[in-house]
């Protein structure tokens, strides 16, 4: 007989799990993270390889960013006002409600307008995009223009990616315009702040590096955002369900990297 | 009678996905001019070895030849010159459901060729009205029937007269009028256009129609290739029960 000292039955299986259910997240997030390089590397060799179809990129710049504009109009301007409504209720308190015009401007330019845009562009054109993809692919419609001698990563991606990174800024730029004017809405004609104030302690306070770090900052979230949605679609798997999953998976982890990456250029800029 | 040349020449090939052997050393020739079945039961590896003659897949080992060219070691822009001799037919046609009839046919010589509109209209309405489809040309694939699809399929891959049309399960989900019109249209591109044809199926009836040479894959080999009438006398034990479900057992 052997006096084996029994441990709690469960508990080593459980930690294993665990460590198993930590460790291939890790892989796979290690994994997706290369992929989405790979393939940026990919869609970046492409792009200078005639043939170059204008039409198929003009098309990607009126679904990604015409068609994103009320959207963006609409969150820019409820933006503004929100936050200059609650601004003004802190400013007041020391009287320094010539402040909010300021403030609106610094924190949408900087701030909102690359992140709130690049939200929007993930809603509206990167879940269309990975979707439209995704079902390409598990139809095979992917392999048969591989069939036909075209590049799918130029037919398909290049056009793609290219919209985000070119109508990030433009859409930041409408997100900055329709901010401030909502910011001005509030303070000039609801709470009654002069139209000179907003206007000069605005234009002395907000500079051009305001606005072109976060023009830097769109034009980074559009490229990544729709690289993540092209990505995902572009290899999707197991149907109408795996186009699904590729989609929320697209869509979860392009609003984790705005803002990982709004934290990580801040860093840069300040 | 002149020897003919192998278009497409298969040399040991082997592929595996992780655990999963599909291809152990398979050998193929496929004779110009000539319509070759790969006959086979589901999961036996017929669809990838299809995709390795076209470049999709790249073997663990093993040579795939196009006209004498080993297209192993290609790589994308070479691949892309080697594909341009190719026209292939998807199991569920793969047309792109954004295109119309007109601009799915049309794809590849708007990607490939300097024709004109005229001109592309005319080989659109000439590769159309061989695979007898009429009036259909601004339809979307979402208005067409299975075999309709499978139809333009074929007149997408024949558009710019390829040299070799490869046809995945062309026949798979069609009742047996549709079938046969399938069976006929591949037929009728190989004595019109004198393309050489690879043929992947599990439709006996099918095979033994439309094939010169029918090649049983089982277990990831060739374990048998020969005329449509000599495989019938195979004493190969897959290819007999194969083979009976269609002929009956004796």
């Amino acid at each position: 007989m052997t006096d084996e000292v029994e441990r709690p039955p469960g508990r080593a299986a459980a930690l294993t799990a665990a460590v198993a259910w930590v460790g291939e997240r890790v892989i796979a997030g290690v994994e997706a993270f290369v992929g989405v390089l790979s393939l940026g590397a990919s869609v970046a060799r492409w792009m200078l390889r005639p043939p170059f179809r204008l039409e198929n990129l003009f098309a990607q710049f009126d679904f990604v960013g015409v068609g994103s504009v009320l959207i963006v109009a609409l969150t820019g301007l409820f933006t503004g006002m929100v936050f200059a409504t609650q601004s003004w209720s802190a400013f007041e308190r020391f009287g320094a409600e010539s402040l909010v015009g300021p403030t609106v401007a610094i924190t949408i330019t900087r701030e909102l307008a690359p992140v709130l845009s690049a939200l929007m562009i993930t809603m509206r054109a990167g879940s269309a995009t990975c979707t439209e993809l995704g079902t390409m692919r598990v139809t095979e419609q992917v392999d048969a223009l591989e069939t036909m001698a075209v590049s799918p990563v130029q037919y398909l991606l290049v056009p793609r990616v290219l919209a985000g990174l070119l109508m990030g800024p433009l859409l930041a730029m409408l997100f900055d315009t329709a901010g401030i004017f909502g910011g001005f809405a509030v303070a000039v004609l609801i709470k009654g702040l002069s139209v000179g104030t907003f206007l000069l302690r605005t234009q002395d306070i907000v500079g051009p590096d305001d606005v072109t770090e976060g023009l830097v900052k769109s034009a980074v979230f559009g490229l990544v955002v729709m690289l993540i949605a092209c990505y995902r679609g572009y290899y999707a798997s197991g149907g109408a369900k795996g186009v699904g999953q590729a989609t929320t998976s697209a869509m979860v982890t392009s609003a984790v990297s705005v803002f990982v990456l709004d934290y990580l250029l801040g860093l840069l800029f300040h | 009678m002149g020897e003919r040349t192998a278009m497409i020449s298969v040399r040991d090939l082997y592929k595996s996905f992780g655990d999963h052997q599909v291809l152990s050393g398979v050998n193929l020739d496929v004779e110009e001019g000539t319509t070759c079945v790969i006959l086979g039961g589901s999961g036996s590896g017929k669809t990838v070895l299809m995709k390795h003659i076209i470049g999709l897949l790249k073997p663990d080992r093993g040579q795939v030849f196009v006209e004498g060219e080993d297209v192993v070691p290609l790589g994308d822009l070479e691949l892309e010159r080697v594909r341009r001799k190719f026209g292939m037919v998807f199991q569920g046609a793969a047309l792109f459901d954004s295109m119309t009839v007109y601009e799915n046919v049309s794809f590849p010589l708007r990607e490939h060729s300097k024709l004109s509109e005229s001109e592309i209209r005319k080989r659109v309405q000439d590769k159309l009205a061989i695979v007898g489809l009429h009036d259909v040309a601004e339809k979307y694939p979402a208005e067409l029937s299975g075999g309709m699809r499978k139809r333009v399929g074929l007149a997408r891959a024949i558009v710019r007269d390829p040299k070799i049309v490869l046809y995945d399960e062309p026949t798979t989900g069609l009742d047996p009028i549709t079938t046969d019109y399938v069976d006929e249209m591949i037929l009728t591109a190989k004595e019109k256009l004198g393309v050489t044809s690879l043929v992947i199926s599990h439709d006996v009836a099918s095979s033994f129609k439309v094939a010169d040479q029918i090649a049983f894959l089982s277990d990831g080999k060739i374990v048998a290739h020969a005329p449509p009438a000599q495989l019938r006398a195979s004493t190969h034990p897959v290819v007999k029960l194969f083979l009976s479900t269609w002929f009956g057992k004796n």
